[in-house]
């Protein structure tokens, strides 16, 4: 029932123009399969522009007004400045003033505090006298990560503090530190996580859109029609990728548009070069799509593949949300299959470093790579289930 | 009672039937929380250095080797320009740039105050903040060196020093996957709750099958019952074989006990199927159910507390996280597993989510119209 193109090829030769308007006209249909159902489509463009503004203002590293609880036996000026300091750092919140050591636990308990700082009695005395003092720190290391980060950012204002009353005495051989942060001086959370949540929404939303929308022809039996039409089968797979290509770019206009203007994201290299890279990136999920589509025999198990399946693993293995250097060396190379890492690479590099192709060629190329295999294997298995 | 029985039947029949959508419930849960939680290691180690040493002294010598000494800093390059070290930070191959200028160690000497440079790559702010914190702590113990190798120090030390001692609480060892296991299992029941059900109605509503339950007298209470109960089981079974997995493989033993998960478990997968239901009485195609249920997802998973905290942002989305069922469940997890949180203590929560599942199914089921 599909027509034999080997003996067919000067045939094909003289009806490539036909074969052309054919090709569009399943682009229309498509494109029109789309704009009947608006609900739809509103949810397509809309999803990632919510998305993208709830998670670049929400989302950061950062452990900052973190509910702190201080249990000051010694109440003197030294401590009060102390915790005076804590507060005003903005890691802290100083929400508790605690009265004995047995209420540490019972503030834990009910989970308000994230750390205890405890100042010991004689605590301004023994500074005065000694210049020596002890803080102790007690972190709720539930949260291991957060435990860790306040400890060391509440040793860095101890520190902060104790040098401050040192210098008031000159004192000889003073190395003094001048720090600078590169790239991102307000340590903006966005600059972290744009990229990522870039990378996750364009993602999960190419892949799933091309899923579905071969799966549910499959469904409805109407793939068959368009089987026996005297397209290729692979023609008819990359026309449905094609409207849903057309998607993609509003969403990364829009997208970026949004990073620039609303979560204040520059663009400090090529914008041609990344926008570039988006498409390369949406062509790959858009396979990646196809891929599962070709696999999948109901809609129900699509969506799973590529929205269930495919959440947590984008989200923890591509490096926006955990180091990878941190990670184990298998899953560490279990994160090189990970399409949004290498573009979450890409991205931070042209976006917030501003390099060049120089600098990314490398995770370009397998990107393309990647495109290539599964492009080739979507296609192939759907000549080998539909002959 | 009896149309319920009948009901169902019909609908675990119609579960069993679908063997592939029955492997992916079981099979993606167990390999997800196999695989994951390894990766959510956010110790800062190993942050990667580049040196510009302009200087070339005894100092600067002596300043990298008690810093490659530390053992948090990891030296991936020593150049002669700040250029250089640059472009390793631009490769991705430094974290961290330590700039030591000519003649760093004469004006320490000869002029009591000499000045280094630190830049940090801060498009991950934790690294960058969190690498120069230890950095400026080595240099001032360096400094604390230097100077008593010059100066005899009086018995009564001029420098102030504050000791800062610090301890762990409910996970001495720091055993991160103690909080990531039980959290990557909330979320994925949730995930797969929340899908099932939402697909579920509008599927019957795609291939018209839903017109035939409409025209018997089956009550609408009834209906929205029987499409809870098999989803509610088969969550049941997700969590028990999540917690077997996290005993026998991380080996986590919730200190509050297993009833106290179980009884909150059976309350909050109420709550999320019940949002799948409304979902899938709203939807018209499945596409549509999925999309939503999906947007919500990951708004509810990555604003749950899991990754990032929740003290941390904005106060507008905080507001978001009180109307997040993750987000309870998550802390709820949290307390009894390292706490030793029993029912009383995380009675509030509890509450919050029984109010959440009778709004939720209650919803759904007025919503549910048998005429369409």
């Amino acid at each position: 029932m599909i027509t034999n193109n080997t003996s067919k090829h000067t045939k094909r030769s003289s009806t490539a123009g036909a074969g052309r308007r054919q090709f569009f006209s399943f682009v229309k249909k498509e494109l029109l399969h789309i704009w009947r159902d608006k609900r739809t489509l509103f949810i397509l463009l809309g999803m990632p522009v919510v998305q993208i503004v709830i998670f670049g203002f929400a989302l950061t590293n950062e452990v900052k007004n973190s509910k702190i609880a201080v249990l000051d036996q010694s109440k003197d000026a030294a401590t009060a400045s102390l915790v005076a300091e804590l507060n005003a750092s903005r890691y802290f919140d100083v929400v508790d003033n605690l009265s004995s050591y047995k209420e540490i636990e019972t503030a834990f308990q009910k989970g308000k505090i994230k750390m205890a700082v405890v100042l010991p009695s004689q605590f301004g005395e023994e500074l005065k006298h000694s210049n020596k003092a002890a803080v102790q720190l007690i972190a709720d290391a539930s949260d291991p990560n957060v435990a860790n980060t306040l400890t060391n950012y509440a040793t860095a204002v101890v520190m902060d503090y104790q040098n401050r009353i040192t210098n008031n005495q000159r004192l000889p051989y003073t190395i003094k530190v001048e720090t600078r942060m590169l790239y991102n001086p307000q340590l903006k959370g966005a600059y972290n996580f744009v990229p990522g949540v870039m990378a996750m929404v364009l993602l999960l939303v190419c892949t799933m859109m091309t899923a579905i929308t071969i799966v549910r022809e499959k469904e409805m039996g109407t793939m068959e029609i368009m089987l026996v039409s005297p397209m290729k089968p692979q023609m008819v797979v990359i026309a449905k990728a094609v409207p849903y290509f057309l998607l993609s770019s509003i969403n990364i206009t829009s997208i970026l548009l949004l990073s620039v203007f609303v979560l204040e994201v520059p663009i400090n290299g090529s914008l041609l070069l990344l926008v570039a890279e988006s498409l390369l990136f949406t062509l790959v999920s858009l396979s990646l799509g196809l891929l599962i589509s070709s696999r999948a025999e109901s809609q129900q198990v699509a969506m799973f593949i590529s929205l269930v399946a495919l959440f947590l693993p984008t989200v923890m293995l591509s490096g926006f949300m955990f180091p990878i250097e941190n990670m184990p060396f298998p899953l560490r190379m279990v994160s090189n299959i990970v399409p949004a890492k290498w573009y979450y690479i890409i991205v931070r590099s042209v976006m917030i470093k501003g390099v060049g192709i120089t600098a990314v060629w490398k995770e370009t190329l397998i990107l393309a790579g990647m495109l290539l295999f599964l492009l080739t294997l979507a296609i192939k298995r759907f000549k080998i289930r539909l002959q | 009672m009896r149309t319920l029985k009948f009901l169902l039947q019909k609908e675990f029949r119609q579960i069993f039937r679908d063997p592939a959508i029955l492997r992916i419930i079981f099979m993606m849960p167990v390999i997800q929380l196999i695989i994951l939680p390894w990766a959510a290691d956010y110790e800062i180690k190993n942050i990667k250095l580049a040196v510009t040493d302009k200087d070339h002294s005894a100092y600067s010598q002596k300043l990298i080797t008690k810093i490659t000494s530390s053992g948090y800093f990891q030296l991936t390059q020593y150049a002669g320009s700040y250029q250089a070290s640059l472009e390793q930070v631009e490769d991705d191959k430094a974290d961290l740039i330590l700039e030591i200028p000519a003649s760093f160690e004469k004006q320490l000497i000869k002029e009591d105050e000499a000045v280094l440079f630190i830049a940090g790559n801060a498009i991950n702010g934790v690294k960058g903040n969190l690498g120069s914190a230890y950095l400026r702590t080595i240099i001032q113990d360096f400094n604390r060196e230097v100077r008593l190798e010059w100066i005899q120090m009086p018995k009564f030390s001029p420098q102030t020093q504050i000791e800062v001692r610090s301890s762990n609480w409910f996970n001495p060892l720091m055993n991160y996957k103690f909080f990531m296991v039980p959290g990557i299992l909330v979320l994925l029941l949730t995930m797969v709750g929340a899908n099932l059900t939402a697909i579920n109605i509008v599927k019957e509503k795609e291939i018209g099958t839903i017109e035939q339950i409409n025209v018997t007298p089956v009550k609408k209470v009834h209906f929205i019952i029987a499409k809870l109960v098999p989803f509610w089981i088969l969550g049941l079974i997700v969590l028990s074989l999540g917690l077997l997995i996290s005993r026998l493989l991380y080996g986590i033993m919730p200190l509050g006990g297993f009833f106290t998960i179980y009884v909150f478990a059976a309350v909050y997968l109420l709550v999320v199927l019940g949002l799948g239901l409304l979902i899938s009485t709203y939807a018209a195609t499945q596409q549509q159910a999925m999309l939503i249920s999906f947007f919500m997802m990951m708004i509810f998973v990555l604003l749950g507390g899991l990754y990032t905290s929740i003290d941390s942002m904005p106060v507008w989305a905080q507001w978001i996280t009180k109307l997040n069922p993750v987000s309870y469940f998550i802390d709820v997890m949290r307390m009894v597993v390292l706490k030793g949180s029993g029912l009383a203590d995380i009675g509030q929560q509890l509450g919050t989510m029984v109010i959440f599942a009778v709004v939720l199914n209650s919803w759904a089921v007025l919503n549910y119209r048998k005429r369409s």
